[in-house]
């Protein structure tokens, strides 16, 4: 099974994505994402210099493996969000963009209304959109049915570690998707990262989890480890679980008697 | 019209004073074992009886910063503009009792400050205007705010309290934040430290921060000033409104700071002391309460405390602080707010944090909604 991920004109070995926020420091970082084998790391368009081609951040992440995925973090409406695109594209010359809109300033939630809005736009200007999303099922359809694609649905909100709290609602999505699902935000351990591959996502990010750990090289090692296990899982079909032990089938038996 | 002040009235200055001096330490360790904390759990954190438990309080604090904002300092710094001021404020340098001679900058010596703190590395400022509405009203402060949004990327203001729509036409600008401290929640002992001034007005100044968040600026910064009252009854009012705003205006952030008294020109002895311990448990107690506030120190405090404090909590700092107009470079002698404590060099700063493992930030915004010609 031809085990590479296919979003936009891009193909990917890796299923951890990664990001560069919350490090104590960009050798850090740099060591941490090349650990992982991360192939695509998002970076927030308003941490970094983009007018300078010396910006600390920028510098350290120009490696021939690495894609970048310049976030839109710090938006509040649809406008802004295609406003912020369009700067990346010119100053970091790619077409690729997660769209993050979370007007909400204390859970950074996503605006579902604001990001179906700016998706259709950019997706209309040529970009590659990488919307972060509730899991709602209906909203990744309705983004599907504009063009985006992949879908990012939140695990839980946004660096708080607490695991795949959206499970019910992720399958459905997984289900449903006819374009890449990767889960974003929430996955705290290795552990939530390969219980979300084995559900079926695609791909998953993770930052928050490796940047602010003791270790994060060894901890992007063990996110690499657990999403390669996790996807390995799903491609061999996991055993069906149980809840009893099925010993003999008192009221069929009968019938073979 | 629907603000703070209905909230703030129902409120009882004296029972909360003794709510928060009769919590116990099981009250205490009720608080520090609960996930979600309450502002009640936060009257147990800010009380005395919380004390022998800052240790605690501080690696609770120090793991929920690092959670939600990583091995990360946001640096910035204040630039004076004016210390022209019409109000009596009996703690201020620049009070219009203070026979000063007075300094408003121009436009060119502006950008001669401006360029000093960019070479310095700083892309966050924070500009700075005592209240004198002839001369550096909102006027001057469009003026100066456009003047800087190409060349910094996040511009915020401590000035004289505005009206909604002047918020609204300095966003569009390019105006980040806000700062506006209440100084006291204590309305009496407001009234004796504002006796004159636009300032004396003090409900003008508690709606300040409804103002604010009507007109979608996109951060706010509370607090109070620590000498004049009570500083935990003054530090629950602040959290009281600091939640009533998050539920009100969720769509802007928060920061708090924690001004303690320092001594200036013509000074006035704090009527309240408010020990380092006192205010390490305090930093602590608003991380526990809300671990997304953001938390900010200045060079109001010493050395050695900075150098230990930010563990505890603290987001932001600023460094190298002068608090005169024209202070980095066009005219270091002018009358300065009030005296700084920590003198060290920004390159010394920051080479304190690294050291420490922190990731120094610079920049940390883009105003993506402000018109393209800043982006040329």
């Amino acid at each position: 099974m031809n085990n590479s991920l296919k979003i936009g004109d891009k193909t990917f070995t890796s299923r951890l994505f990664t990001g560069t926020g919350k490090f104590s420091s960009s050798t850090v970082m740099k060591d941490a994402i090349v650990a992982s084998e991360s192939e695509l790391v998002t970076v927030a368009l308003k941490r970094v210099d983009i007018a300078n081609e010396d910006d600390d951040i920028l510098s350290h992440l120009n490696h021939s493996r690495i894609h970048l995925l310049p976030n839109t973090s710090g938006v509040r409406t649809a406008k802004e969000a295609v406003f912020a695109a369009q700067l990346s594209r010119e100053a970091l010359e790619t077409n690729w963009v997660k769209l993050e809109i979370h007007p909400d300033q204390k859970y950074l939630l996503p605006d579902p209304i604001e990001t179906l809005k700016a998706a259709e736009e950019l997706v209309k200007q040529g970009f590659v959109v990488m919307p972060y999303i509730h899991a709602d099922p209906v909203l990744c359809k309705r983004l599907e049915d504009v063009g985006v694609q992949c879908v990012m649905p939140l695990g839980a909100p946004i660096g708080s570690n607490k695991g795949l709290k959206t499970v019910d609602f992720l399958e459905i999505i997984i289900a449903q998707s006819n374009v890449p699902v990767i889960v974003d935000a929430g996955i705290g351990a290795p552990s939530h990262a390969a219980y979300a591959m084995e559900l079926g996502a695609d791909a998953v990010l993770v930052n928050t989890a490796i940047a602010v750990s003791k270790n994060p090289i060894a901890m992007a090692n063990a996110f690499r480890l657990a999403v390669e296990a996790g996807r390995l899982a799903y491609t061999a079909k996991l055993a069906p679980t149980k809840h009893t032990a099925e010993a003999s089938s008192p009221l069929t038996s009968f019938l073979n008697a | 019209m629907h603000s703070f002040t209905s909230l703030f009235n129902r409120q009882d200055w004296d029972t909360i004073v003794a709510d928060i001096y009769s919590k116990t330490s099981e009250d205490v360790e009720t608080a520090l074992h609960n996930n979600k904390r309450t502002l009640e759990d936060f009257k147990a954190l800010i009380s005395p009886a919380a004390a022998p438990y800052l240790e605690q309080m501080a690696q609770l604090s120090s793991a929920l910063t690092k959670k939600r904002f990583g091995n990360t300092m946001q640096m910035f710094a204040p630039m004076y503009l004016s210390n022209e001021c019409q109000n009596i404020c009996t703690y201020c340098g620049f009070s219009v009792t203070n026979k000063i001679p007075r300094r408003t900058l121009t436009d060119v010596e502006i950008l001669k400050e401006a360029n000093f703190l960019k070479n310095k590395g700083y892309n966050h400022i924070l500009l700075v205007t005592g209240e004198a509405n002839k001369t550096v009203g909102v006027d001057y402060i469009n003026k100066a705010i456009k003047l800087l949004n190409k060349e910094f990327a996040n511009i915020t203001i401590e000035v004289q309290p505005l009206d909604q729509n002047d918020y609204e036409l300095l966003s569009k600008n390019g105006l980040y934040a806000v700062l506006v401290y209440q100084e006291t929640y204590h309305k009496e002992e407001y009234k004796k430290h504002h006796p004159k001034g636009k300032k004396s007005n003090f409900y003008y100044r508690l709606e300040t921060p409804d103002r604010l968040g009507k007109a979608g600026v996109h951060k706010i910064g509370l607090g109070a000033l620590f000498g004049l009252e009570d500083w935990r009854a003054d530090s629950f009012y602040t959290a009281l409104h600091l939640q009533y705003l998050q539920k009100t205006y969720w769509q802007t952030k928060y920061s708090i700071s924690f001004p303690r008294l320092r001594p200036h020109s013509g000074g006035l002895e704090p009527k309240v002391i408010m020990e380092d311990a006192d205010l390490a448990q305090l930093i602590c107690a608003y991380r526990l309460l809300d671990e997304d506030v953001e938390l900010s120190i200045s060079t109001r405090e010493s050395e050695k405390f900075r150098n230990n404090i930010i563990n505890f909590g603290i987001t932001s700092m600023s460094a190298e602080s002068k608090t005169n107009p024209g202070g980095y470079v066009v005219e270091p002698e002018s009358l300065e707010q009030f005296e700084i404590s920590d003198d060290r060099s920004t390159e010394t700063i920051t080479a304190m944090l690294k050291e420490k493992d922190f990731e120094v930030v610079w920049k940390d915004w883009e105003t993506f909604s402000l018109a393209p010609n800043k982006h040329n």
